[in-house]
């Protein structure tokens, strides 16, 4: 692999950088990387945290010297072969588009000028690459909804956002692992439960992965429910 | 069992040395602000690694001890009593059942380390103890320490060799200008030299909008060339944003995992615990030093961690 640039991000981590663009190929160069990281794991190593175009790679500067680590990391990338694609998986996520879990389906019909159906069918219709993890654990910034369903978000946000509700904000879609306050334009709901600590894999994807949404119905919801409803 | 929470002052947690492996599924690290003060109270009770202490923030709790044992006292001075008499900090103390340790208000420094010869009972989550207050977990129940709670010490020693070497010098957060050593961040060359020579020559204030995630300081406002917004990547301990308005905030344990400012330096680890024993009103002086220096010092930090340990067990 090649085009990429390494630069020191205080004296326990660098950032390797694959390009300043948000763009597929560059987001698949880190997360290749950042899985080889994974896998096995290079001397000093803490973690690494992979980003739109970069892999933050954290390590003990007292156990080796940062011109070393930095010589580690570039003969593992040169080694590397090149991912045209994010290889991930593909996880199915339930989702229902209906009643009370899509409270702003007319908002977004409205604006779109697409019927309800439309939307899900467009909604639904796609897989969305998970660029990466961030601003809340297991909140995945997904690439490549539909343009046609683009949305403002919401004038004034709300306080509460009910967790494993999917939304529309702006070019973006995305999903809420937990309850928070958000503006985005809430279009449906998964029973699933994306993010529990208490679980050996807390969240249940990762950068690199898709997201494909399955739509059920309030019926499917309920079987489904894994908070016992709420 | 081990302690019982009287008061729970103002924020006071436990916390370890942090939760790492899952900042790449979005999860803060936490873990303590001063990695120093915490290790010497570990140093003192004779463990290599401190495991889980509680962190106290500028008011410091009233804990009644409901069993006997060892602990230490280091960080910020909240002049600590152990029934009533003042007692010496970074030194290894008995708190015998039914003792009550109170701390007041942080006289020097922010925050305050108590560990225990012992292991504290709370779960590990996700690999760490330390409590995440955003995700609500680790630590007690994921939040802050109140009036009631009761923590258990496992294995709790009552005594250990060489009592009379148990303490080191006090480590006192008295000064009111700090010169803070950093080295260039990632996104350096996003400001122009102007903005790069305010940074490093004028003189910031810590301003009373610092918490455990991040110190906001006042001053001359750091000039870009053409903004400050990035495509969002990793944000490590001590990294200097630079937002829209120009004034840093150096970003500490409870940062988010990933962030869209321009990082324009990156404080050195071993000025960490000075700084983040920074109260608000403090002057800062940055200086800039390079990758070499900086590693040296670490190693030297380390070093001397291993020195007190040996000179102390």
């Amino acid at each position: 692999m090649e085009g990429f640039v390494i630069r020191q991000a205080g004296d326990m981590a660098v950032c390797v950088e694959f390009g300043n663009e948000v763009s597929e190929t560059c987001n698949a160069k880190a997360g290749s990387f950042y899985r080889s990281l994974l896998a096995a794991p290079v001397k000093g190593l803490i973690e690494a945290a992979p980003a739109f175009c970069t892999v933050t790679v954290y390590y003990d500067g007292s156990v080796i010297r940062y011109d070393r680590f930095a010589a580690l990391l570039r003969k593992r990338l040169l080694s590397l072969k090149e991912e045209k694609r994010a290889s991930g998986r593909t996880i199915e996520i339930p989702v229902c588009y209906e009643g009370d879990y899509a409270p702003d389906m007319m908002n977004v019909s409205q604006h779109t000028g697409l019927s309800p159906k439309e939307i899900i069918e467009l909604h639904s219709g796609r897989d969305y690459l998970i660029y990466m993890l961030g601003f809340l654990p297991g909140f995945p910034y997904l690439g490549g909804m539909d343009e046609r369903l683009s949305t403002p978000r919401l004038p004034a946000p709300r306080v509460r956002i009910e967790p494993g509700s999917v939304g529309i904000g702006g070019k973006q879609t995305g999903i809420y692992p937990l309850a928070s306050p958000g503006g985005w334009q809430l279009i449906g709901r998964t029973p699933v439960i994306l993010y529990d600590a208490k679980r050996e894999t807390p969240v249940l994807y990762e950068a690199g992965d898709r997201i494909r949404f399955v739509p059920i119905s309030k019926k499917e919801f309920d079987a489904l429910d894994e908070r016992g409803g709420n | 069992m081990g302690i019982r929470i009287l008061e729970g002052g103002a924020l006071t947690t436990v916390q370890d040395r942090g939760r790492y492996g899952y900042q790449s599924t979005g999860f803060s690290v936490s873990g303590v602000m001063d990695r120093r003060s915490f290790q010497i109270a570990g140093a003192l009770l004779g463990k290599r690694e401190t495991g889980a202490a509680l962190e106290a923030a500028l008011l410091g709790p009233t804990i009644e001890f409901t069993e006997d044992v060892l602990f230490a006292l280091t960080g910020a001075d909240m002049k600590p009593k152990l029934n009533g008499w003042e007692i010496p900090m970074y030194h290894a103390l008995l708190g015998k059942r039914g003792d009550v340790l109170s701390l007041g208000f942080a006289v020097t420094g922010v925050y305050g380390y108590i560990a225990f010869a012992g292991e504290m009972d709370v779960p590990v989550v996700m690999g760490s103890k330390s409590t995440n207050l955003k995700c609500r977990i680790g630590g007690y129940e994921g939040r802050t320490l109140e009036r009631g709670d009761e923590i258990g010490i496992l294995g709790a020693k009552t005594k250990l060799p060489n009592m009379y070497k148990r303490y080191e010098d006090i480590h006192a957060f008295t000064e009111t200008e700090k010169e803070i050593r950093v080295l260039a961040g990632p996104e350096a060359d996003y400001f122009t030299e102007e903005g790069m020579r305010a940074f490093l020559e004028s003189v910031y204030t810590v301003t009373d909008s610092s918490d455990r995630m991040g110190y906001r300081l006042e001053g001359e406002a750091v000039a870009s060339r053409r903004g400050v917004d990035i495509i969002s990547n990793g944000i490590a301990f001590g990294a200097v944003q630079i937002p829209p308005s120009g004034k840093p905030i150096v970003m500490m344990a409870d940062r988010q995992t990933m962030g869209g400012y321009a990082k324009i330096a990156n404080v050195a680890t071993v000025d960490l615990p000075e700084l983040a024993q920074s109260r608000s009103g403090t002057k800062l002086h940055f200086k800039m030093i390079t990758i070499e220096e900086a590693q040296k010092l670490l190693r030297r930090e380390k070093a001397y961690m291993r020195y007190l340990y040996r000179a102390t067990n």
